[in-house]
């Protein structure tokens, strides 16, 4: 495999997480939820050195999950997770520094009663890649980088507005030097104006650091602007997984189909208004997911085979990877509009 | 032309804190007809909430309207007694928030808050309140409408809590409902299904409504114009098509042209500079000019709204292929 | 938005505002300052048997004694003069309350924040240990501890601490949980940073706020705590009076007259608790969000 990235058979089930008081209720036959979410179930992908892949999906799919376990963050109930052949955890705890991560909200991923500099500086002091006498220098070089003044390093977070904030989120991040960087919606909180100074900022540093990027977000335009690849979840698993232009542009998953059409897209030269190609119903509990194929029940393209078997992965001729029973169907009415699925 | 349902003119609202005066809404204008949807755009300290806020007389201190007037069907909603405005609140014009947990009250059944949403203004009997609530609900797309009418809102995922925010707003079929960002916080295939059914519903049932958001492409799907605020004011309106085609202030130009889908993937995005300003201490003339490439020493002096050809736009140097600076 | 505005300025700007906060906390600096010079600014030294004279003993404010001063708050039973006392006494009670305070402060916030970070069993066994001592009242707690011990400061310390440590314990224990959970933490712990340094950059300092009030709080209490042991006769020996003793010397007389025994040891104590407990409710008031304006 070319892969630099390596995340292999992962799986993280988050358990009912008893108090001990819910665990004698739970005995003595009192009514305590004691099911468990299988937020991430066997997901198997490498990331190329390099590349940016995006991770999308609607609230619940296991993207950010799975974010974390990569980031090294949450530890994967099985299945492993390696960066350039080593592992990025080992027995729960994180043991590498080569990937790091930018949280969703710049508001309260900085720690409000540390001075911005310390907070850029205290990662690279505790694993020897800067010295505290050497601290200030080291952090305006990442400020600059990251279009910051180096003399707001002894200011406080509050003194930032959410742009800013994000800013230095990312030079925290970046000052550790990694190789992979793990962006957890890292604009979504951002305002229209700032995201693309901030998306920018984003193009521009991977490329010159030529860094490997797994990029989440629910806002699927972001995402097809700044990945190579794109994976997409449903229920904690990919469903559909392969290069933007050719998932995007034909999706080959019934869900990657409906999710694109849901998306409000700014059309300007519609007198109309746009119609939603709308998916019916809603993402069933993860704490009970439907038999076979997890999409079956509000799928158009479902049959009787989708609700006894779990479709496997299928490698297309495009270099992508798609699960599902009927994918053929899907491309074919995807090339031929009017087809109407039976 | 029909008389709109709703008139708002110069409104301006202000809040006097101890840090100074916020002017957070600063002479908003316009008009909205029966069964049409404006879509209300801005960032974060636009000020596009406080005018839905005040639109329904819903301004706490220390804010306050300081100026101009909003005319519903006729009557002046500025000079109303609270207890004057509490009856038009609700039953002919009413909002939807963006977080609908914290407009249901978790104590008490969807049935019960709908009754007594209803009895705030007219006498149903319990029976025909039941089944004006069963009927909305199912119009909002809730499926066996009346069995979920004994649920309580936590056994609502978060779009259908949302729906029956919806449905709750349109119990009295009210003239306007401003709905301020209902689907920031649902995914995109449930926004979808809100949006289709809010369109639909606005055309059958001739309300009105102020959609408020902080996307483009949202409003541009539901509503058939749009204002787009900045700092307090709007500064460019107009139906949708035309303006998101052919903008003509800076800021909504730089808007449109900052988003993803309107570059190539993979290269740097349009992005306007800056940040927006403090609504405490605005420049002087155009709130914009700091961050505009067309700012000129004119700038210093407010641009007044233009209007041409069914639109409007605050700027002394609108872009555009069809624009002249006016001399 | 200046360039100096660290949190401590903006705080201090805030708590400017409140007036009667700031004579309350000027009232505690004298009295603070009083208690450390109270060698010097004594007329005489109380604790010193030599100085005293029966002669002395149970005279009015104004009296002017063997030592030919005058003691402008009158004697104690012991011929002590009283101003004298009472500015030794705030030391004594002042030492007890701040050693008591800070100490049950250090052991009551590792214990919390060991629990809130560390989870599980430990987190289990730590706070219903603190659960269960809360349901006693720690007068009694006190009272049974002292019994035990004996008299002398490093027990009446140990008796304080044993009583309130807890207090922190939760309050640090709450605090820590809920910074616990916040993204900066994860940030943190996600470089990775070790544990400690986590819980020592990160925690610690944001769990300071809600430390500060009960400290406030608690210091207050210890000083009355320590007083009302004193007064039942389980605090200090009778050699060195704190401000409870110097009340319970004077209660037999009170009846009789000789009301300045008892009432201006008394005055002092009531003036410096409610001191504290003004400056802690306006901190309290600060750093919570709820009551901001």
């Amino acid at each position: 495999m070319t892969g630099f990235v390596h995340i292999d058979d992962v799986a993280r089930i988050f358990g009912p997480n008893l108090t001990t008081g819910e665990r004698i209720a739970a005995k003595l036959g009192g009514k305590v939820e004691t099911r468990s979410v299988r937020a991430v179930s066997d997901v198997s992908l490498s990331v190329r050195k390099g590349e940016t892949l995006g991770l999308v999906g609607e609230s619940g799919c296991g993207k950010s999950t799975l974010g974390r376990v990569i980031a090294g963050i949450l530890p994967p109930t099985s299945g492993t997770v390696t960066i350039d052949g080593t592992p990025v955890m080992e027995n729960g705890t994180k043991i590498t520094t080569r990937v790091q991560t930018v949280f969703q909200d710049p508001f309260a991923s900085l720690d409000p009663r540390m001075k911005v500099g310390d907070t850029v500086s205290e990662g690279p002091i505790a694993h020897g890649l800067t010295t505290k006498a050497n601290a200030r220098t080291y952090v305006a070089e990442w400020f600059t980088r990251v279009g910051l003044d180096p003399v707001w390093v002894d200011r406080y977070p509050h003194q930032f507005s959410g742009g800013q904030r994000q800013r230095i989120a990312i030079a925290r991040a970046l000052a550790m030097q990694p190789d992979v960087l793990i962006c957890d919606e890292p604009v979504a909180s951002l305002d229209v104006s700032i995201q693309a100074q901030i998306i920018n900022l984003f193009l521009e540093l991977t490329r010159d650091l030529g860094l490997t990027t797994v990029f989440i977000s629910h806002d699927l335009s972001v995402v097809q602007h700044v990945s190579d690849r794109v994976a997409v979840m449903y229920l904690g698993r990919i469903v559909e997984l392969g290069p933007v232009a050719n998932v995007f542009g034909t999706p080959a998953h019934p869900y990657t189909k409906a999710l694109f059409g849901s998306v409000p897209k700014l059309v300007l030269d519609a007198d109309e208004l746009v119609k939603f190609d709308t998916i019916d119903g809603e993402v069933p509990s993860p704490l009970s997911p439907p038999s076979g194929c997890y999409y079956h029940p509000r799928c158009p393209y479902a049959t009787e085979v989708c609700k006894a078997e779990q479709p496997q992965t299928e490698d297309l001729s495009d270099v992508r990877a798609v699960a599902c029973h009927h994918f053929q169907r899907v491309l074919d009415s995807t090339k031929d509009v009017r087809a109407v699925p039976e | 032309m029909t008389d709109p349902v709703l008139s708002v003119k110069n409104l301006s609202t202000h809040f006097f804190t101890r840090a100074g005066v916020v002017k957070a809404v600063n002479g908003v204008s316009f008009d909205l007809a029966r069964g049409e949807i404006m879509g209300l755009v801005g960032e974060s300290g636009s000020g596009k909430t406080v005018t839905g806020f005040s639109l329904l007389g819903l301004v706490d201190a220390p804010g306050r309207i300081v100026e101009g007037s909003v005319k519903l069907n006729g009557t002046e909603l500025t000079t109303l007694s609270q207890r004057d405005l509490r009856k038009r609140r609700g039953s002919d014009i009413s909002m939807i928030f963006q977080d609908p947990i914290a407009t249901l009250n978790p104590m008490l059944t969807i049935g019960q808050q709908m009754k007594m949403a209803i009895d705030a203004h007219e006498r149903l009997g319990t029976r025909a309140a039941d089944a004006r609530a069963t009927e909305l609900l199912t119009q909002v797309g809730i499926p066996s409408a009346a069995a979920r009418l004994r649920a309580y809102p936590h056994e609502f995922s978060g779009g259908m809590r949302q729906r029956v925010a919806i449905a709750i707003a349109l119990l009295h079929r009210p003239s306007v409902i401003v709905a301020d960002e209902p689907t920031t916080a649902l995914d995109v295939s449930i926004q979808a299904q809100i949006l289709t059914q809010m369109r639909d519903l606005a055309a059958e049932t001739g309300t009105a409504m102020i959609w408020i958001s902080h996307d483009l492409a949202v409003v541009s799907s539901l509503a058939s114009k749009l204002a787009v605020m900045y700092a307090g004011r709007i500064v460019e309106q107009g139906p949708t098509a035309t303006l998101l085609r052919d903008p003509r202030h800076p800021y909504t130009a730089g808007l449109i042209a900052s988003l993803p889908a309107m570059a190539k993937p993979g290269t740097p995005l349009t992005q306007i500079p800056g940040t927006t300003p403090s609504l405490l201490s605005l420049p002087l003339g155009c709130p914009f000019a700091p961050r505009c490439d067309h700012a000129t020493n004119r700038c210093k002096d407010d641009p007044p709204m233009t209007h041409t050809a069914g639109r409007g736009y605050r700027c002394f140097h609108p872009t555009g292929q069809t624009a002249k600076a006016p001399a | 938005m200046s360039n100096q505005s660290t949190p401590l300025r903006r705080f201090w700007a805030e708590f400017r505002e409140n007036r009667i906060a700031v004579v309350a906390l000027v009232i505690v600096v004298l009295l603070i300052l009083l208690a450390l010079f109270a060698s010097l600014v004594s007329p005489q030294n109380p604790y010193d048997l030599a100085n005293l004279s029966l002669m002395d003993s149970r005279r009015p404010p104004g009296f002017v004694g063997s030592g030919g001063y005058t003691h402008i708050l009158g004697t104690d039973p012991q011929g002590r003069d009283l101003l004298s006392a009472i500015f030794y006494g705030l030391r004594i009670s002042i030492q007890i309350g701040l050693a008591a305070g800070f100490v049950s402060l250090t052991i009551g916030t590792f214990l919390g924040i060991t629990a809130a970070y560390l989870g599980g069993r430990i987190e289990a066994l730590i706070m219903r240990l603190v659960d269960l001592q809360l349901s006693f009242p720690a007068i009694l707690l006190a009272l049974v501890i002292v019994a035990l011990l004996g008299q002398g400061k490093p027990q009446l310390i140990g008796a304080l601490v044993a009583a309130q440590y807890a207090y922190f314990a939760r309050t640090a224990y709450g605090a820590a949980k809920a910074e616990r959970g916040k993204d900066y933490v994860e940030a943190a712990l996600a470089i990775p940073l070790s544990g400690r340094l986590v819980v020592w950059r990160h925690l610690l300092p944001n769990c300071t706020p809600p430390l500060i009030v009960v400290a406030t709080v608690q210091i207050a209490n210890s000083i009355s705590l320590e007083a009302t042991l004193s007064f039942l006769g389980l605090g200090l020996p009778v050699t060195e009076p704190s401000l409870g003793m110097l009340i319970s010397n004077g209660f037999p007389y009170m009846m009789s007259g000789r009301y300045w025994i008892s009432v201006y040891p008394g005055i002092a104590l009531i003036i410096l608790i409610v001191a504290i407990n003004i400056v802690g409710d306006q901190v309290r008031d600060q750093f919570n969000p709820r009551l901001r304006k």
